[in-house]
């Protein structure tokens, strides 16, 4: 009972999902409710099984135990379809398509549904004003874009049909630092903006500390500790914690002279 | 009793169902084939010209169709109604009974295949081996006894005769030759070799018009193993019934009037002379010669037009249709690994059956002419593409697959728009790799009667004339480099600009 009243008040729920590949145990008892309108970060070291998790959320693998629901849909091979409406996906360098320009890459899923062309451009255009791209690349090829830029394109396609849900997997993992601390500010602002809920996956702590209202943080597929940056840094639940956030903290005689 | 009245009616009725398709079958036309040397194409051609002048049912030639066991089932088929065969082949290579000589007892044998014979044309034509003069004097070589005492000399026999016991190896025997170099090669080409200096010993035919071009040396059989092949017309049953006015002139005109060195002034006539196969069979039947040489070259160039026609439509028609099958079948074997692997290991099977035996199978099946070729020609072009396709679809970046998923693109949609334009580079290649094979392959369709610029070079083969191999072979390499290009043309309409290998300007 306790379980489907997380369901229903929560836009992403795991209930003690549990996935192995042959021997291996990538994902392990893990339960996790994500509220509407917030941004969790999975973190993690790679083989932590946080990727696993977000291909579980989006049924593109099925669990070996436990249940997901998304925005109160259980995720299962019949309501796919039901489930991947309600979500909008990004991956590292943006995945885009290089035989299609940047716009038709980001107005795909329109076309896909079925819309008017002169609808799709319009979206198109306030997206491109949303995260902050100068219109005339969306006429670009993926090949001709910049990291930074192809990366704002993946988002603009995962927002195309406005869905509640945002899934993002290590996002900006490919950029410069220049780059990827320019769109982690750009990042937390639109997820404010949209009010959307937000799951992303990174293992990197200042990206964590950045855009996470709440953080998640794993290890072997289990859930070593969630809560705020604050929780993890001040409250750790295991020594495992301090070390992870330590580990990516730059020496203070480093900070010091910057 | 009452019943017995009904009779007459009923035997009315028996003769008129019976009388029906009698009357459909004259007009049906009498199929002549030929096997690819001149003599076969010589007595076809008379016996197609005779047919003409009986006018008994309309006449087609299919001639050139190979060796016996592509004309063999062709005749079985009933894709031809009759052709030139010797006896020897017919109780060897067709009843399979050496035994058999007696032509009453091939008769017999030859009834449950639905095919009977006429009586001996009169000329025979059995194997022998020649040798060039020069070599014939230096050795004092005259009879094949003679050979044992040279194993050093080099041969090249036609492959039937280096398979068939009444060839090579029961020669070899029989005589206890040890020859250290003896190799396979097309008849026509060995006189080549034998002339050039290339080999020594060829196997000839006792009636080949060029023994005295080359001026040969036939060895005598002086131990009697070639058994004799007189030549006679193979048809089929049907044929003395349905024509029995042109059965009985053929009867008339050749059985016995053909003897050995009419025969051999014939084909030197088309050999040597450079005579139409029409022109000597009318010579022979008495005919006007009024044709001239200049004649048999205009022709060569409105066969050139013709062929050419043929040869683009053969190419053309079994590329569609190896795409129009092979890019399914790769997508197929992409979705389904298990099924896919057995796929692969399919076509790529029917890739090692050589061309000429992939032909030759089709007779049983679909008859000769068009359609078979058309459907050896597709099976042929298939591998490249179902591979090419495979291959392209099934390495595609995962992530952008798994995308496609997310963005729950339908099936045809994830089809149309991210995977075939995804692997267009590689399919087109496939596609483009199985056109130019075709080019090639599309000459052998001529053996079996499927047309194109084969036609030429089976001809020329059987001529041992390098000036018509040439007129075909010449244009089907200039036609591999047209479509090489066509395709290239093509690849730039179909594949997306970005995924071109010359990077965007």
């Amino acid at each position: 009972m306790r379980a489907f009243g997380i369901i229903l008040s929560s836009m992403i729920a795991l209930h003690d999902v549990t996935k192995t590949f042959g021997s291996r145990v990538v994902v392990d008892h893990v339960s996790l409710a994500i509220a509407p309108g917030t941004t969790e970060i999975l973190l993690g070291s790679t083989g932590s099984g946080k990727s696993t998790l977000l291909r579980l959320i989006l049924g593109l693998l099925p669990p070996d135990g436990g249940e997901i629901a998304v925005d109160g849909v259980p995720v299962t091979t019949a309501t796919r379809d039901e489930v991947l409406r309600r979500i909008g996906y990004v991956v590292q360098e943006g995945a885009l398509y290089p035989h299609l320009t940047a716009g038709a890459n980001v107005t795909l899923p329109a076309r896909a549904d079925g819309w008017a062309p002169e609808r799709a451009a319009e979206r198109l255009a306030a997206l491109a004003d949303v995260v902050g791209l100068e219109p005339g690349l969306l006429a670009h090829y993926p090949a001709q874009l910049s990291g930074g830029q192809r990366q704002r394109v993946g988002m603009m396609r995962a927002l195309m049909l406005d869905p509640p849900a945002l899934v993002l997997d290590e996002p900006l993992g490919a950029l410069d630092p220049i780059s990827r601390s320019e769109l982690q500010v750009q990042l937390s602002r639109i997820f404010a903006e949209l009010g959307k809920t937000v799951v992303l996956v990174t293992h990197d702590v200042r990206e964590a500390f950045v855009l996470g209202s709440s953080i998640t943080l794993l290890a072997a597929g289990r859930v070593v500790q969630r809560g705020t940056f604050d929780d993890l840094a001040r409250r750790p639940a295991a020594p495992f914690v301090t070390e992870f956030l330590r580990a990516q903290t730059p020496p203070p005689e480093m900070t010091a002279s910057l | 009793m009452r019943g017995g009245r009904g009779s007459p009616a009923i035997v009315a009725a028996l003769l008129l169902a019976l009388a029906g398709p009698a009357a459909a079958w004259a007009a049906t036309p009498v199929r002549v084939g030929s096997k690819s040397f001149t003599e076969s194409y010589l007595i076809a051609e008379i016996v197609a010209q005779i047919a003409e002048q009986t006018a008994e049912a309309p006449v087609e030639r299919k001639l050139g169709l190979g060796g016996t066991g592509m004309i063999y089932g062709a005749l079985v088929n009933g894709d031809i109604d009759i052709y030139p065969e010797y006896t020897g082949t017919i109780s060897r290579a067709i009843l399979k009974d050496p035994s058999v000589t007696d032509l009453d007892e091939m008769r017999r044998r030859l009834l449950p295949l639905g095919l009977t014979i006429s009586a001996p044309l009169g000329f025979a034509n059995t194997y022998a081996l020649a040798v060039r003069r020069d070599t014939a004097s230096r050795l004092g070589l005259r009879a094949i006894s003679d050979l044992r005492e040279h194993p050093e000399l080099r041969a090249a026999f036609d492959p039937g005769f280096l398979q068939r016991e009444d060839g090579w190896p029961g020669l070899r025997r029989h005589y206890g030759l040890a020859l250290g170099d003896v190799r396979s090669m097309e008849h026509a080409l060995t006189y080549q070799a034998l002339t050039s200096g290339a080999v020594d010993v060829i196997d000839v035919f006792s009636t080949d018009g060029q023994l005295a071009r080359f001026d040969l040396v036939v060895l005598a059989d002086d131990r009697h193993f070639f058994p004799d092949y007189a030549a006679v017309l193979l048809v089929r049953s049907s044929v003395p019934v349905r024509l029995p006015r042109t059965w009985g002139v053929l009867w008339q005109r050749l059985v016995g009037k053909i003897d050995g060195p009419t025969m051999a002034r014939l084909n030197a006539r088309v050999d040597l002379d450079g005579r139409t196969f029409a022109q000597a069979a009318a010579s022979f039947l008495g005919g006007g010669t009024t044709d001239d040489a200049t004649r048999s070259h205009r022709h060569l160039f409105a066969q050139l037009a013709t062929h050419t026609v043929e040869h683009i439509v053969l190419v053309a028609v079994s590329l569609a249709v190896a795409v129009a099958i092979g890019i399914p079948l790769g997508l197929l074997a992409a979705r389904r690994r298990l099924l896919g692997q057995l796929e692969l290991m399919g076509v790529g099977v029917l890739q090692t059956i050589p061309a000429l035996a992939l032909l030759a199978f089709m007779i049983p099946l679909f008859g000769i002419g068009r359609i078979p070729a058309l459907i050896a020609l597709s099976l042929y072009a298939l591998l490249p593409i179902v591979r090419n396709t495979y291959a392209g679809v099934s390495t595609l970046d995962p992530r952008l697959v798994d995308m496609a998923a997310v963005m729950r693109l339908r099936g045809w949609q994830r089809l149309m728009w991210i995977e075939l334009p995804l692997s267009s580079v590689t399919i087109m290649a496939g596609i483009k790799t199985a056109a130019v094979l075709t080019v090639g392959t599309a000459t052998l369709a001529a053996f079996i009667g499927g047309g194109g610029y084969g036609t030429l070079i089976v001809t020329g083969l059987a001529l041992n004339d390098v000036a018509t191999i040439l007129a075909g072979a010449i244009p089907a390499a200039v036609l591999a480099l047209i479509i090489h290009g066509v395709f290239e043309l093509i690849e730039r309409l179909v594949v997306p600009l970005p995924l071109r290998s010359k990077p965007a300007p």
